[in-house]
């Protein structure tokens, strides 16, 4: 596989087009369970509201906390709910289903494929259902900024969407990291369940967190897990919050972890013995 | 299909629980050393529940500014260790593994053996409490460390109460998860409805918020709901004795009403486990 820097067009052209097959193969598999689709897109809606209202009743009882208002805290909140969405949509069933190939043995048919493995197994599964929590995210947004009484401006946007970009890089990292772990010890199943767990602190605020242990849970969500990059900074940058420096040290850092989470991949695909028989 | 007609006729009650008897201490044998086999899987399932930490926190944040009705820092830390300790100690993934079994044919095996699946499943979730101590325990010294003082243990009724209370959870909890389990007999993927579960159980059960600060929340009506349905009953019920939050008259009358809804979901549970099985048709296996 080509590096990055001499990729060329037509390799670009091969792998867009070959997204869209998946993306309609994953359509047509979900479209077969009609039920379920309505019933699981229903579910995931009720989540969403569900998960706000632990943030009403605290916003409820105070006009502030941790320096947030309500409308604030909000737009976290539908950065939350809108990465929830790429990451149970998109990026956790196709990653499940390479710990179930690995655990398998049936990892084979996917290498033997003539395309890079991480991205077939990257995009093999995807749960459509899941854009009804998009549709959720973006009223989230529009409800905070009515609350707030100011949109962003389009820079602010701009810069938002980067960090969108971002986020989903880091996420999808994090996640190729856990399942690489599946390499050695074949069994992560829980790994994933912790994985959502510690996601779900996304949808605070990263300042909530400062006052505990003299911010060392914050630095961890800040560095080690970032969720603070995936939620807060980016709605920072939508609030106009966000100073430059800390911009450019955030997007470091994301492209810094993609690049070590591919290499291991690398390295953890090489272990691969194939279990099958 | 075929393993529930090839069974022998259904044995009475009373045969049935004396021969579970005999078979529980070897049971329990099997499921702790299955816990001990898996134990890095139990530690990282143990971990998934964190959530009550990050309440904590967000909760201090909030009352670092003066207290919220009865609550200030102090007592947010004792009662969201507490739902740690209580949660830990009476959780269950019953309803998982039910519908996994149910799904990939593994039941059979357990409808074969001449002792009631349920009395296994129960046995397998019993077993995983010595292991659950262990991990609860520096939780506890925690508590113990911070709240000394709030936890019930001036009045020996309420350390009686507070015990039941747990008895209680923890049957409630199982006896719902039984209930929801069945739900796999019925329908394919019911995976839905167990989200469904998490969700309403959150809010309702004083998981995520005390049940007293939601008291007041959008008219009352959250927290009129939630007195009345069983939720609280698995969670806040024990949760709020341990701390200190209930007089012991209160905590009586909340006793007999969580014992009410044991005995309902009981009955409720061998009803529908009944009803289930007679559909059951073993795929695969």
């Amino acid at each position: 596989m080509p590096g990055l820097a001499q990729m060329p067009l037509g390799f670009v052209a091969r792998y867009a087009g070959l997204f869209g097959v998946q993306v309609r193969m994953s359509t047509l598999a979900a479209m077969q369970y009609r039920v379920d689709f309505v019933v699981r897109g229903l579910i995931a809606f009720f989540w969403s509201a569900l998960t706000l209202i632990p943030l009403l009743v605290v916003f409820g009882v105070r006009k502030q906390v941790a320096g947030w208002s309500f409308g604030e805290a909000l737009v976290v909140v539908g950065w939350f709910t809108l990465l929830r969405a790429v990451l149970e949509g998109a990026v956790s069933p196709s990653l499940t289903a390479v710990v179930e190939h690995v655990r398998k043995g049936t990892l084979d048919f996917v290498l033997l494929k003539p395309a890079d493995a991480q991205f077939l197994v990257s995009t093999a599964k995807l749960e459509p259902w899941r854009v009804v929590d998009v549709v959720g995210a973006v009223v989230v947004f529009c409800y905070a900024f009515a609350t707030l009484g100011r949109w962003p401006s389009p820079a602010q946007v701009a810069t938002g969407l980067v960090f969108l970009a971002l986020a989903v890089l880091i996420l999808y990292s994090i996640w190729i990291l856990v399942v690489s772990a599946a390499f050695w010890v074949v069994k992560v199943d829980n790994l994933s369940y912790l994985f959502g767990s510690l996601f779900d602190v996304g949808r605070w605020p990263i300042d909530v967190l400062r006052g505990v242990w003299r911010g060392t849970l914050a630095l961890a969500f800040t560095f080690l897990f970032p969720t603070a990059l995936m939620t807060t900074y980016p709605a920072l940058a939508l609030l106009g919050r966000l100073d430059a420096r800390t911009a450019v040290l955030a997007l470091g850092g994301g492209i810094v972890f993609a690049v070590i989470a591919r290499r291991v991949w690398r390295r953890a695909l090489a272990m691969y013995t194939s279990a099958s028989s | 299909m075929s393993a529930v007609n090839a069974a022998p006729p259904r044995p009475g009650f009373a045969t049935e629980l004396a021969s579970a008897v005999r078979a529980f201490p070897t049971l329990l044998r099997i499921g702790v050393a299955e816990v001990v086999a898996y134990r890095a899987e139990f530690l990282v399932w143990i971990l998934t529940t964190n959530m009550p930490l990050v309440m904590l926190a967000l909760w201090h944040a909030v009352a670092a500014d003066g207290p919220v009705g009865r609550f200030d820092q102090a007592q947010f830390t004792a009662y969201y260790l507490g739902v740690l300790v209580v949660r830990l100690a009476t959780s269950n993934w019953m309803a998982w593994q039910m519908s996994m079994e149910i799904r990939d044919g593994t039941l059979s095996a357990k409808l074969l053996r001449p002792i009631h699946p349920l009395y296994a499943f129960a046995a397998d979730h019993l077993s995983a409490i010595p292991m659950r101590i262990l991990v609860v325990s520096p939780i506890v010294a925690a508590m113990i460390a911070t709240s000394w003082d709030r936890l019930a243990r001036h009045d020996p009724s309420l350390v009686v109460v507070l015990l039941a209370s747990l008895v209680g959870a923890w049957l409630l909890t199982f006896f719902s998860m039984v209930i929801l389990g069945s739900v796999a007999f019925y329908v394919d993927s019911a995976m839905g409805v167990f989200e469904l579960w998490i969700g309403l159980h959150g809010l309702f059960s004083g998981y995520l918020i005390p049940l007293e600060v939601l008291e007041g929340w959008l008219g009352g009506w959250v927290g009129k709901l939630a007195a009345v349905l069983p939720f609280r009953f698995m969670l806040a019920f024990p949760v709020e004795t341990l701390v200190g939050l209930l007089s012991p008259a209160e905590a009586l009358r909340q006793l007999a009403a969580q014992w009410l809804y044991v005995a309902l979901t009981g009955v409720l549970a061998v009803r529908v486990w009944r009803a289930g099985v007679r559909r059951f048709a073993a795929f695969g296996g």
